[in-house]
């Protein structure tokens, strides 16, 4: 359980990484403080998306969707769907940095893209831990500072659409989807989903076609893996293939 | 129902989710598909997003200065820039389309 630590905190290479990480993702804080205000959600609301929900995704799409015109429900639904990658990521980072009490609780409130990220990037056991925390604990700080002083910033301008605030909301939803557009199936997915949502705007009620895209995503996911028959009977025939233990 | 209401539903649905992956037998989040799947619903998200508040008006499809915006943001993105300058910028071109006459 213990590894002897490869190199001392203060030069360590993941706690490098988690700082930089933490500057740059703690900084866009102060965009979706000033686009959650311009959605309509209170000052305190806007506090409580990044000191409780913390998950930037899920924090944009709730305003995405309030700022839409749509229902409570809705934003909801939209900010869950997509922060079920966070259980995915709790999964690998319990086996990565194993916390154990009550700082397994305070590990799920910060796990996040940027710590599993940071996490994931180290090799030894001892910097993949010093990763996780030092990103996870950092953006955490400076994500609540920089969403506080865009929220007061964005009180301060009044009219959203005359700054071209609505323009920024459409800039940062596709800013945080470019990253994962690595590949041709995530683009294809991308293109579905938009024109699914294209077509369902005009016959279904605010914010539902955002939950509707959610579903043919699940969907275009998981026949990935067992739609076609080929793909299924062929894992079955090589048992082999399916990676054991661990 | 006010608007609080969701706000801390969604905390308590998100944090939640993450203690989920702390707390269940590894094998069941380590079947691939959920795996895949929860990445496909992201990116089909974030795209319903793009879309939804890039050329969505209530029930209606428009064309407006945030399709100006979309265009800008998506040449910055190709010429690598930062996440934050993006988001100004997709600001910016909103903002001078406005000033030019653009709805």
């Amino acid at each position: 359980m213990s590894h002897a630590a490869p190199v001392d905190w203060r030069s360590s290479p993941a706690v490098r990484i988690g700082l930089s990480v933490s500057a740059a993702t703690g900084l866009y804080g102060i965009s979706f403080g000033a686009l959650s205000v311009a959605a309509g959600l209170t000052f305190w609301q806007t506090v409580a998306l990044s000191a409780l929900m913390f998950t930037g995704g899920s924090q944009f799409a709730f305003i995405g969707v309030v700022s839409g015109g749509g229902a409570g429900a809705s934003a909801l639904g939209a900010a869950t769907l997509l922060g079920v990658r966070n259980a995915v990521y709790g999964m690998s980072m319990n086996a990565l940095v194993r916390p154990r009490g009550w700082r397994r609780l305070l590990a799920a409130h910060v796990t996040i893209d940027e710590s599993n990220a940071a996490a994931s990037s180290q090799t030894h056991p001892v910097e993949e831990r010093r990763g996780f925390w030092t990103a996870g604990l950092g953006v955490f700080v400076l994500w609540n500072l920089f969403t506080v002083l865009g929220a007061l910033l964005g009180n301060a301008l009044g009219d959203p659409a005359r700054w071209g605030l609505d323009g920024a909301a459409v800039a940062a939803f596709l800013g945080l989807l470019w990253p994962r557009l690595s590949a041709r199936e995530p683009v294809a997915v991308a293109v579905v989903c938009g024109l699914v949502t294209a077509l369902t705007i005009p016959v279904l009620p605010a914010g539902l076609p955002i939950l509707v895209a959610a579903v043919v995503a699940a969907f275009l996911g998981r026949s990935r893996g067992t739609g076609s028959a080929g793909a299924a009977s062929g894992a079955a025939c090589r048992p082999g293939a399916k990676e054991a233990g661990a | 129902m006010s608007l609080w209401f969701w706000v801390l539903g969604a905390c308590a649905l998100a944090y939640a989710l993450k203690l989920v992956g702390y707390l269940v037998p590894d094998r069941v989040l380590d079947d691939p598909r959920v795996g895949r799947m929860a990445g496909t619903v992201t990116v089909g998200l974030l795209a319903a997003l793009v879309v939804m508040n890039a050329f969505g008006s209530g029930q209606a499809l428009v064309l407006d200065a945030r399709l100006g915006a979309l265009l800008v943001a998506g040449i910055a993105l190709v010429l690598r820039a930062p996440f934050l300058v993006v988001v100004v910028l997709g600001a910016v071109a909103a903002a001078v389309l406005r000033l030019l006459g653009a709805p």
